[in-house]
């Protein structure tokens, strides 16, 4: 069997990553110059890293499939981000960061990267006050804290409620800088279809032009992959229309393990689902969990007359609601990590508790809040989530509680990497939520963003140069090899087929009927039955799309069609790729839960014993199951231990 | 150079000259006062105001700023003419909080130079004019005498001092936007103190006609 | 609950940025009340792909307000009928049956249409990178609290700065002046002791860039904020025209 190589450094936890830097190669910067390298993707991660690698002086060709860098999805994180700062002085740390984030990974993460990660954390925030990103002050000018799930201190740091927003800038303007003094070229409108490899090593893409809609041919030293995750595979996400997973799927197919796909984060505070012509859900910043309570009736019957419209939840009396979270999580209350939050919610509403016409929907009510702290503190903190939500229900928060439900929302999974953060792959690298490595089977909110940027201005540029000191003779690759022109048939082939089919179903038709069987089976509880089933029913879809999809247009044009059934090819492999994971994976963490693997109390069950693993999917080719390897997981220095959120 | 070349250096010679303007034509409205008030003081005031050096030296600057005002404002509205494309809206509507004559200066602009044009023949043309080309002028008096006691002109006037009104409101507060002076609470600041000036000078250029209408041609 | 409702939608077809564009009908019937606009687009959409016709090319992403990139005027208006909202966050309930609904690009010189109601907003991009930033590289710089920076001034920062470069400004203005854009990110940088160092030499790169796109003059018309889908005030151009005249005239 392969054997799986972290390349975790020796050494003391606390020493790994500084010993690291002490010791790995480095690059002079007159051989900066001469190499290239490829960044796919300007989230967080992407941008971050082109921008700090242009910095170095290497030449970055670095590529986004919307009009302009600024719109990745990062921009959409409300919340904030973690650091260890310890300036509320409530004994925060950054050993403290680091086991919150390996407890709320429910211990399935590498304690080294995790370590690494709580580390730069601290190093994040004085990077992104330096570009000038304006995050919250008290009066007397220093930085503002919240709280947030998982975490008894408030380390989150916040930027209104547009945290991701004003850090995407950040990285944004830093991106821009380098792009006008030409360290770092841009491709915007490119979208990525497939890997170029040259002897084993990552050579090259092949991007699609979506304006054009002709393929072209990049060369370069090493690839990063900074492409998001793989949510859009259920359709309805919290991830924009344009997130895919068509780069990552790419790479496993050309080699790249992919690690843990049944992670998936499904995220408690969602406007519920309202009809089937919806295209996306909406998050609801978790930060409302803060001053929200969360409930359902205590009463079936009054369930049911919230079902029915017959009354409103203000209606119903103090003493007739169950605030759930607070009742089974004493402790933590409604601040509990995403995981919990969100089946305890499916927990309630599969039990008969939902409060809207579906029947698929919890309470968040701030009338508590607003009594204790007065509707303008309300307003002020939360006024522009609480339009936002009147905006799309019609409802008026302030008035009548919030209706929320879970909605996936993250992927912990990705493309495996190691330390260093590079894939099987030699030279392809992959970063931010790309790849599997830091939040274990469930990420802690504001972590997100931490990650993405530990990753792109602060791990990245150091680990890649490690791989780049051995590249320093090798010159610059034309793309008029063999290798490119074949991996530029693979993908003009596979455009060529698609066209060729001129079916009667439309993309979105099967993508939807694929994210009801991944949310009916693979979704927030699994069943060894379900899951084969929707191995199975996945597999037929794959072959209606096969053979039965239409798209209008031309091949050698801008197609919107032609866009999402490219990617929605490759969700179909990903979705079969969650289900294998999930199947394999007898027991209950973190983003995973099985429902054959719970405690009578309905708690996730965790089996340490046979399952600390990673497990590494490796492509065995077209309509074959994958291979699994593992990657075993020592903890060293934290003990694991069931999760506790009551006491 | 840069009050040429970019755009709010280009705004900012429209704000300056835009605000010597208001200056001129406060003045204008005190001296018109002057007229309903005592007619030997306004006459000894356009006697001082005849073809002097000093005299002489403030129309050339008053005809600069006139000028420069009018040529930067056809300058800027080609090249936002161009910057705004080929192809208009099918449907446009003017959101709230815009005023009208915000989005129609030029327009309203052209409507007080036409006015100015025969302001200038009724009074500059037989005033400062023959007294430059050496002839004799006629006396102010009897120059407001000749236009006021017509109905008609009272009523052009009259247009033409809601137009100024117009083109002042927006004019005044845009002007100090331009040059920096403004932020939330200023804006609001200006725009009141602006619609008041402008009220006032308007007021008193209309007071002053209709005295004038209701002396020399009603009672005259 | 939200009735449905049937309307008439008027929307501009182009294949290309140099080919002649139209507008073309459709009818919509018994549309939710609670479907977003988008999603609207999108019914709309599946229908033409199901007669075979290719469908609507418009810029979406994330549909909840924040990314900038839909960007669509619907019956005179950029991002439609509502204030403070981008297109994604229009719903259909704003509407009312029996309506005809136009539906256009941005249009100014300054973004052209790549295809339909798509337009190229690349400029944005290159007014940013004149100078829309702090020359600080990734590294070591202080602490974070070692700036202190008084909570009013943080605050006018973050208003400045939540401009999601959606382009309403320019499509909202007679002059096509990008004013608002600039002014929002020189505001936010030149509010902050981070970004005051190189204040002067931000807001003359960035306004030059915008001039030499061909963005037009600002004439304080106030629709580019009447119609920013995040409330920018114009204050900021304010700021931004003193920023510039300050730095010309100490050169």
């Amino acid at each position: 069997m392969t054997k799986i190589d972290s390349k975790i450094p020796e050494g003391a936890l606390a020493e790994k990553w500084t010993n690291y830097k002490n010791h790995q190669k480095l690059v002079n910067p007159a051989n900066k110059r001469r190499l290239d390298i490829i960044v796919v993707g300007t989230g967080l991660a992407g941008a971050s890293a082109a921008a700090s690698l242009g910095e170095m002086g290497f030449k970055v060709f670095n590529f986004c499939i919307q009009d302009s860098p600024r719109r990745a999805h990062s921009i959409a994180a409300q919340g904030g981000i973690n650091a260890a700062k310890n300036y509320q002085n409530d004994g925060d740390s950054v050993y403290r960061l680091f086991y919150d984030t390996i407890k709320g990974g429910d211990y399935r993460a590498r304690e080294a990267n995790v370590y690494r990660l709580a580390e730069v954390s601290n190093n994040i925030i004085d990077q992104c006050v330096a570009q000038g990103v304006p995050f919250a002050r008290e009066y007397g000018g220093t930085l503002a804290n919240r709280s947030f799930g998982g975490a008894q201190v408030s380390r989150t740091f916040y930027a209104k409620g547009q945290t991701g927003q004003q850090l995407l800038l950040g990285a944004y303007s830093a991106l821009s800088r380098q792009v006008n003094k030409g360290t770092v070229k841009l491709y915007t409108r490119y979208e990525m279809q497939n890997l170029v490899i040259i002897d084993g090593r990552a050579r090259g893409i092949i991007a699609r032009n979506l304006v054009t809609g002709k393929l072209e041919r990049f060369a370069a030293h090493a690839v990063v992959i900074a492409t998001g995750g793989y949510g859009n595979t259920y359709f309805l996400s919290t991830n924009a229309m344009a997130c895919n997973c068509s780069a990552a799927i790419e790479c496993y197919k050309k080699g790249a393990y992919f690690a843990n796909p049944a992670y998936v984060q499904i995220h408690p505070t969602c406007i519920p689902v309202h009809g089937d012509k919806q295209s996306k859900l909406t998050l609801m910043s978790e930060s409302l969990r803060n001053d929200g309570r969360i409930w359902v009736p205590k009463k079936l019957e009054d369930a049911k007359r919230l079902q029915r419209g017959e009354i409103k939840g203000a209606d119903i009396p103090e003493e007739d609601r169950d605030y759930y979270l607070e009742r089974r999580y004493p402790a933590f209350g409604n601040l509990v990590p995403r995981d919990v939050a969100s089946r305890a919610a499916k927990e309630r509403c599969d039990k008969g508790y939902g409060v809207n016409n579906t029947g698929l929907a919890v309470f968040l009510d701030f009338s508590e809040a607003i009594g204790r702290l007065g509707e303008d503190v309300v307003r002020q903190r939360y006024g522009n989530l609480f339009d936002m939500y009147e905006e799309i229900t019609d409802e008026n928060p302030y008035k009548t509680p919030m209706m929320i439900f879970p909605a996936i929302h993250y992927t912990m999974g990705g493309i495996w990497v190691d330390y260093e953060l590079q894939t099987s792959i030699k030279g392809l690298f992959a970063i931010g939520e790309c790849n599997f490595s830091d939040h274990g089977a469930n990420r802690l909110g504001a972590s997100a963003l931490m990650q993405g940027l530990a990753d792109g201005y602060f791990v990245l540029p150091y680990t890649i140069q490690n791989y780049l000191a051995d590249q320093i003779t090798v010159p610059r690759f034309s793309t008029d090899l063999p290798e490119f022109a074949a991996a530029e048939k693979e993908v003009s082939d596979k455009i060529a087929k698609l066209m060729a089919i001129q079916g009667k179903e439309s993309v979105d038709s099967i993508h939807k009927k694929l994210g009801h069987v991944m949310w009916e089976y693979v979704g927030m509880g699994r069943t060894k039955e379900g899951l084969t089933k929707a191995l199975s029913e996945i597999k037929t879809l794959k072959k209606e799309f096969w053979s039965n999809v239409f798209i209008p247009g031309k091949a050698d044009d801008m197609n919107i069609e032609l866009d999402k059934a490219l990617r929605l090819s490759d969700f179909l492999e990903m979705g079969m790729l969650i289900a294998y994971d999930a199947l394999q994976r007898e027991e209950s963490c973190g983003g995973h839960f099985r429902e054959e693997h719970q405690t009578e109390e309905g708690e996730a069950k965790r089996d340490d014993a046979n399952f600390s693993y990673v497990a590494c999917w490796s492509y065995q080719g077209e309509d074959k199951a994958p291979e699994l390897l593992k990657e075993e997981l020592n903890y060293e220095f934290v003990k694991v231990q069931t999760r506790n959120y009551k006491s | 150079m840069w009050l040429i070349n970019s755009s709010v250096g280009r705004k900012l010679v429209m704000s300056i000259s835009g605000l010597f303007l208001v200056l001129f034509v406060t003045f204008h409205m005190a001296m018109n006062l002057v007229a309903v008030i005592s007619e030997d003081g306004y006459d000894a005031v356009c006697e001082f105001l005849g073809a002097n050096w000093y005299a002489l030296a403030g129309t050339a600057v008053l005809a600069l700023g006139f000028v420069v005002h009018i040529v930067y404002a056809f300058i800027l509205t080609a090249q936002n003419r161009r910057a705004r494309g080929n192809q208009d809206y099918a449907v446009s509507e003017r959101p709230k909080g815009v005023e009208w004559a915000s989005q129609n200066m030029l327009v309203l602009g052209l409507i007080v130079i036409l006015f100015f044009l025969l302001h200038l023949v009724h009074f500059w043309g037989k005033m400062q004019l023959p007294e430059i080309l050496g002839e004799y002028p006629e006396g102010g008096i009897d120059l407001i005498q000749q236009v006021f006691s017509s109905p008609l002109n009272l009523v052009l006037y009259l247009i033409w001092f809601v137009a100024i009104w117009f083109h002042l409101t927006h004019g005044f507060w845009s002007a100090l936007q331009t040059l920096g002076w403004s932020n939330k609470v200023w804006f609001c600041r200006w725009k009141l103190i602006g619609n008041v000036w402008a009220t006032v000078v308007l007021a008193g250029f209309a007071f002053s006609a209709v005295v004038f209408y209701v002396k020399y041609g009603l009672l005259g | 609950m939200d009735k449905n409702i049937s309307f008439t939608l008027k929307i501009w077809r182009q294949r290309g940025p140099k080919e002649q564009g139209a507008f073309e009908t459709y009818h919509m019937e018994d549309i939710p009340g609670d479907t977003s606009f988008l999603e609207m687009l999108d019914i709309l959409n599946e229908q033409l792909v199901e007669k075979g016709e290719e469908p609507v090319v418009f810029d979406h992403d994330c549909r909840e307000g924040i990314c900038g990139m839909c960007s669509l005027y619907i019956n005179g208006h950029p991002h439609g009928p509502a204030t403070g909202a981008t297109t994604c966050q229009i719903y259909m309930r704003r509407f009312s049956d029996g309506d005809t609904i136009t539906v256009e690009p941005w249009r100014s010189a300054g973004f052209p249409v790549i295809r339909d109601l798509m337009v190229d907003r690349s400029a944005y991009d290159k007014i940013m990178q004149a100078g829309g930033y702090v020359s600080v590289n990734t590294g070591a710089p202080q602490d974070a609290n070692a700036i202190l920076i008084s909570k009013d001034i943080a605050d006018e920062a973050m208003d400045a700065a939540s401009c999601i470069g959606c382009g309403a400004c320019v499509a909202a203005c007679k002059n096509g002046s990008a004013m608002l854009f600039v002014s929002a990110k020189v505001s936010q940088l030149a509010l902050l002791p981070q970004g005051k160092a190189e204040a002067a030499r931000r807001a003359k790169a960035m306004l030059s860039k915008m001039d030499e796109l061909g963005f037009g003059n600002c004439t304080n018309t106030r629709a580019c904020e009447a119609e920013c889908p995040k409330n920018v005030s114009i204050s900021n151009i304010a700021r931004l025209n003193r920023e510039f005249i300050k730095a010309k005239l100490a050169d």
